[in-house]
């Protein structure tokens, strides 16, 4: 009996979990304003593909998270892949630091730093000052996501190479990025992921015409719930749901250590 | 007689194979029986029916002549001593000796546990936690937690496995020694067939989840009831369908008369300490280990020689299929 | 070659994490500027204001906060926890479900609570089309709705280290507990319970430590009724335009969060679980 008692919680705990964003999804549909049912309906969709500041919020956001993934990526493979060989305690203990930071923290630092060098630069906050917060913030995902991989890679096999004639470089371009590819590749899109998602820190570092489409949502959310913000919301739960499922199925494929 | 434990035509399956086949035993109270078996036999399963922890999917459970396959682990009157001995790692030796007596509410549970310590010879150490003692003292340790509940049955399994081999010996004759003292029927599980001869009242010698034979141990070896159970008990050469042991096998330069014998030639022979085993080529194909006394042993490698054995030294079977 | 890939990360991490909270450090020892900014005297009156009843009411209201929505996921993530442990073949798909809304975007799942908390929100509709109210509930804006915002968010936080260590158990331990005479709900009070303490230690962290920091949650369903540090901090250095201020509260919250994560770090069994 016990047992199943223990598992009706569970099931109610997983509804619990699921219930706010499936309802979500329903009303993205629903025809009303608001928790009314008055009917299926796609106007909303409609409403919010046509809206300007949102078309404008998702092309920040798309160029930011591009650029900063990418960016992000490449650094953090570059700094898993030097830890993995040397010991970089400062390193790996900033980059952890940097996870536990709340993000407010993070936030008005780095706007305290703009607009401290902003006074000498003559720049101001735009896309630029935002690119640069979310390759800071998404540095550390890449890494520990790289660095778990090649924790079950056998180092031996890069000496090998060597002991056959290849250089440091050839051994890493030949043996061991074959190997990371699939996770390079889940890294890059957890950092597509976390930096599209961002508000706190975007908010506080972005400038007037640089708005992204979680501060777009955002404006919304505040004034007042608008159905739009329904739709919006369902589309990139779906979104950042497949997004994220290729990259553990990416991540799980690679499962054989070697 | 008290019969203490009944299997009933017990079968367990698991997807893919049926684990225990049919499976029907009778323990008297006092006894030290043993379940010895390869692995994969169904001893272990056989075990964890009767202490609860898997449903048999037929068949039935008796203690002490009621069915107990509907009773959970914790309302039979049986213990059981875990191969991996599972000492929670957070309470002391005397804690652990203490944890079935606190569940039953005793109030003299230190005392009794105490009590346990001291059988089992480990007092010295009753506030040292699971990780600071030996395989042997952990071993001790649960044998006296099961014991102190003095249950109906205990239920060992292949608790001597982890141990080295000097200590496994040690711990045999004290297993032995307990059980004798407190006279609680033991039912032992174990792949050593040394183990099973030395401590059994009688043992089961149990093959792809069926019983073959249950009955003494000079019964099972002497008089091995299959084919199975003969080479299961100890060394046995085959000569077709009949076995002959090493220790009853004699090579001779001279073909012997009156009495079995084929020819063939000397391979090696290895010391080993009290005797040696010789093993001679079959002409015939196959092999022969004779146990040769020390000091009749001097046989070349190559020699022609004839192993023979006298009929009634002979254990047939019925062909196998 | 290798030590050279060290240096992009090394670079950035110092400019753009370093250097801003060595900027912070050095704000929350000077003076307001007359126009927002920053100017000389160093002083320490910005840590001094930190002990206003206002300040110190917020601080408080953070702690008991997420003190309350730790205990809550320890309450509420346990027995999930317990249930994906012992769920056999279904183990990973199960902790996939848990994980699942973590992947969504964290606005939208904040936005979620407000769409069914708020006044015309869904359960006020359904309560009131079956009669049972008359006004609508004040579910949203207030330290409620910002605890439920907190334990739905973090749940998984504390799941996954205690369904970490629950699965480390030696299932032998619990049978030879129901074999000594235990029933289900003594092996767990007695052996289950003590045995995941790490898990426990290392949940309890992971879920604290952002609560503690929290900005979006409070701000989202506290509406300005139930205020945060986090919001404190944003308050500062946008509006109210105190940044020395602000600086010091960023510092003293980060110091807690280091605090307590340092304290857990030295049991290595929590340690791993992080």
């Amino acid at each position: 009996m016990r047992k199943h008692l223990l598992a009706t919680y569970s099931a109610l705990a997983l509804l619990f979990l699921h219930a706010p964003l499936l309802i979500l999804i329903v009303f993205s549909f629903n025809a009303g304003r608001f928790t009314r049912w008055e009917g299926l309906s796609l106007h909303w969709y409609r409403a919010a593909m046509a809206d300007p500041q949102l078309a404008d919020g998702l092309l920040n956001s798309v160029i930011v998270a591009l650029i900063a993934a990418t960016v992000s990526t490449l650094i953090g493979t570059a700094a898993a892949y030097g830890m993995w060989r040397h010991r970089a305690p400062w390193l790996s203990g900033s980059l952890y630091l940097s996870l536990v930071t709340p993000e407010i923290v993070t936030g008005v630092s780095l706007l305290a730093l703009f607009q401290w060098t902003f006074r000498f630069l003559h720049l101001h906050l735009g896309l630029a000052t935002v690119i640069i917060a979310h390759i800071a913030f998404s540095i550390a995902y890449v890494t520990i996501v790289i660095s778990a991989r090649l924790r079950n890679c056998d180092r031996s096999l890069e000496e090998a190479a060597m002991d056959l004639g290849a250089t440091e470089w050839a051994a890493f371009r030949r043996v061991t990025l074959p190997l990371i590819a699939p996770a390079v590749a889940a890294a890059g899109l957890l950092a597509l992921v976390v930096s599209f998602d961002d508000y706190v820190i975007t908010s506080l570092v972005a400038g007037v015409d640089s708005e992204t489409l979680p501060m777009v949502i955002y404006a919304m959310a505040r004034r007042g719930v608008s159905p739009v913000v329904n739709a919006v919301s369902a589309l990139i739960v779906v979104a950042f749901g497949i997004i994220i499922l290729i990259s553990q199925h990416l991540q799980a494929e690679d499962e054989s250590p070697t | 007689m008290d019969t203490v434990l009944e299997l009933r035509a017990l079968v367990k399956n698991f997807p893919g194979h049926r684990a225990v086949d049919n499976v029907s035993l009778s323990l008297s109270r006092g006894g030290f029986y043993s379940l010895l078996g390869p692995s994969g036999c169904g001893k272990t399963t056989t075990l964890r029916m009767i202490g609860g922890f898997e449903t048999p999917d037929s068949g039935q459970v008796l203690l002490a002549g009621n069915v107990v396959n509907n009773l959970k682990p914790w309302q039979r009157n049986v213990s059981t001593v875990f191969q991996n001995y599972a000492l929670f790692p957070h309470l002391t030796a005397l804690a652990n000796v203490e944890f079935g007596l606190r569940e039953r509410g005793d109030a003299d549970r230190r005392e009794q546990a105490l009590r346990a310590l001291d059988l089992v010879e480990l007092s010295a150490k009753r506030d040292r936690l699971p990780a600071q003692l030996s395989g042997g003292e952990k071993q001790r340790v649960a044998l006296a937690r099961s014991l102190v509940l003095a249950p109906q049955l205990l239920l060992l399994d292949e608790p001597l496995a982890a141990l080295d081999p000097k200590l496994r010996k040690q711990m045999r004759a004290e297993l032995k020694a307990v059980q004798r003292r407190t006279g609680i029927t033991f039912l032992f599980v174990t792949h050593d067939q040394e183990e099973a001869l030395s401590l059994s009242d009688k043992l089961a010698v149990m093959n792809a989840g069926r019983i073959e034979q249950f009955d003494t141990p000079e019964t099972v070896y002497l008089r091995p009831a299959t084919a199975f159970v003969a080479g299961f008990l100890g060394a046995i050469n085959w000569f077709g369908s009949t076995g002959v042991r090493p220790e009853s096998t004699r090579i001779t330069r001279q073909k012997p008369s009156d009495v079995p014998c084929r020819r063939g030639a000397i391979e090696s022979a290895l010391f080993m300490g009290n005797c040696v085993h010789v093993n001679t080529a079959l002409d015939t194909g196959g092999r022969a280990v004779a146990e040769v006394p020390r000091d009749q042993h001097d046989f070349k490698e190559g020699e022609p020689v004839w192993i023979s054995w006298a009929p009634s030294d002979e254990l047939n079977f019925e062909v196998a299929s | 070659m290798r030590r050279a890939l060290l240096l992009p990360a090394r670079l950035w991490i110092a400019l753009f994490f370093a250097a801003p909270l060595a900027i912070i450090c050095a704000y929350s020892l000077l003076t307001r500027g007359d126009y927002g900014g920053v100017e000389t005297p160093w002083t320490l009156e910005s840590f001094a204001r930190l002990a206003d009843p206002l300040y110190l009411a917020i601080l408080w209201r953070s702690l008991w906060i997420s003190t309350l929505a730790t205990a809550l996921c320890a309450l509420l993530g346990f027995p999930l926890a317990l249930f994906i442990a012992r769920a056999g073949r279904h183990k990973n798909l199960y902790l996939q479900l848990v994980l699942l809304p973590f992947w969504t975007s964290f606005l939208v799942r904040t936005y979620a609570w407000i769409f069914i908390l708020r006044d015309t929100g869904l359960i006020n509709t359904v309560l009131s089309s079956l009669g049972l109210i008359a006004k609508p509930l004040p579910l949203l804006y207030n330290d409620g709705a910002v605890l439920i915002g907190l334990v739905y968010n973090f749940l998984p936080f504390f799941v996954l280290p205690m369904f970490a260590t629950l699965e480390r158990l030696d299932p032998s331990l619990m049978e030879a507990a129901a074999d000594l005479g235990a029933r289900p709900l003594s092996t767990l009070r007695r052996v289950i319970l003590p045995l995941s303490a790490p898990g426990f230690v290392a949940g309890a962290v992971l879920v604290f430590i952002p609560c503690l920091g929290a900005y979006l949650t409070p701000d989202l369903l506290g509406g300005g009724k139930s205020v945060m540090v986090g919001n404190l901090i944003q308050n500062q250095f946008t509006t109210a335009r105190d940044w020395p201020f602000g600086s010091a509260a960023s510092l003293i919250l980060m110091l807690a969060s280091a605090v307590l994560l340092a304290a857990v770090m030295r049991s290595r069994t929590a340690r791993e679980l992080i």
